[in-house]
């Protein structure tokens, strides 16, 4: 929609609206937005607590093409209440999701552009149940050969339902700037004390739920540096081959975070875990640059696994 | 919410040929505005829904300033504001409407 400096291919993701992340990832000029913002399909219920609405209510949703393929795309607003799961919002991604799963003539592969705290709390029941409805939308999405992937780099990450659904994509990439989580760094310690987990602690906060840990962890699939291109390279890498999703594939996951658990449980911060997993200066990661550390990440066996 | 609606005369259709387009976000000191060429050539419509109440003067003063520099007839411009500063507001209606300029 915008030809702009904030599209441009080294413009950053992270700084970026959710319209703009669609501009600077697909091919030029091939967007076409369903629902759009003239439609007003916004939220009924915020008018009740006095707070504005928004014409998208937050999510961006349509077809277009990444590198001449044909792809669905969903990019949440992180700006607009923390880029929440509402009644709208969800009903948005998982429409989207179900129309690949169920029509093998519309796009098969599906970019989920996950910029968000979780569940809108003013439509809590109804993001919840958004939450519920994407997470199964999305995995029978899979087992129907649909690629589902999840591009995480925006200021709100990818926590509560949406840490959830980004798991449960085929594919995860990842910024350094992007973090994925269920619980958010100030939920953690309000409910279990600072001495738990100091949310001011910005350098603590991005080790533990940062996209280096993610990537290292295996929780990520590629590491993207924060600009459109990178994460345009990294999802036209991604798409273009996914595990299948079976039974296999279900018992290989579990018995593979049964042995993270066994191996990485007694440690106390990503350091110590980044070491235990065979890194040898581990103390290096954080000011490692984008392309050594992709190299890092690649010749680790714990990182590139099918298995997430 | 506060639900404010101004209509102008303005001085000439605004040119280009995209029929809407929308800018911004809602959020904290931000605000996002709505742009659709549905109006008569000379007729704008500035339509805003506020959570903060008491400023129709300065969003008045603003809306007024945009018609006059930017003359944007034939747009009905919607609003929603998260409590934008009026030099916001106006940076907004200013890029909205030189986003319905290109072709």
């Amino acid at each position: 929609m915008m030809e702009d400096v904030a599209t441009s291919s080294t413009a950053s993701w992270f700084q970026a609206t959710a319209r703009q992340r669609v501009a600077g990832l697909l091919d030029p000029n091939s967007f076409v937005e369903f629902l759009e913002p003239s439609e007003r399909v916004q939220s009924p219920h915020l008018q009740l607590f006095d707070l504005p609405a928004a014409f998208d209510d937050g999510v961006v949703i349509g077809c277009g093409k990444l590198h001449g393929k044909d792809v669905f795309v969903a990019a949440q607003e992180g700006q607009f209440m923390g880029g929440t799961f509402a009644e709208v919002s969800g009903a948005k991604l998982v429409g989207l999701v179900r129309a690949a799963r169920d029509h093998k003539n519309l796009p098969q592969t599906v970019l989920l552009l996950m910029d968000s705290g979780g569940v809108r709390l003013q439509e809590g029941n109804a993001g919840e149940l958004a939450v519920a409805e994407l997470m199964r939308a999305i995995v029978q999405a899979r087992c129907a050969g649909v690629a589902v992937i999840a591009l995480v780099g925006g200021r709100a990450g990818a926590f509560g339902g949406a840490g959830l659904t980004t798991a449960t994509c085929s594919r995860i990439a990842v910024s350094e700037q992007g973090r994925i989580a269920v619980s958010g760094p100030e939920v953690i310690e309000t409910n279990k004390g600072v001495e738990e987990f100091d949310a001011s602690d910005k350098a603590l906060v991005w080790s533990t739920d940062g996209g280096k840990t993610r990537r290292l962890l295996g929780g990520a699939d590629a590491f993207a540096e924060d600009s459109m291109e990178a994460f345009r390279t990294v999802a036209k890498t991604l798409m273009a081959k996914v595990p299948v999703l079976d039974l296999t594939t279900m018992r290989a996951e579990h018995e593979r975070l049964a042995a993270r658990q066994e191996r990485l449980g007694a440690c106390d911060d990503a350091v110590s875990m980044w070491r235990v997993l065979g890194i040898e200066a581990p103390e290096t990661i954080r000011d490692m640059n984008s392309k050594d550390f992709t190299a890092l990440a690649n010749s680790m066996k714990e990182s590139n696994h099918d298995a997430r | 919410m506060q639900t404010l609606n101004f209509r102008h005369t303005a001085s000439r259709r605004l040119p280009g040929k995209k029929d809407k387009a929308i800018i911004g976000v809602v959020a904290s000191g931000n605000l996002e505005v709505l742009l659709e060429r549905v109006l008569p050539e000379a007729a704008c419509e500035v339509v805003i829904a506020t959570p903060i109440r008491g400023y129709d003067e300065t969003w008045k003063a603003v809306v007024a300033d945009f018609v006059e520099r930017c003359s944007p007839g034939g747009l009905r411009i919607s609003i929603n504001d998260g409590g934008a500063r009026p030099d916001t507001v106006y940076l907004r209606l200013v890029q909205g409407s030189s986003l319905m300029e290109t072709k």
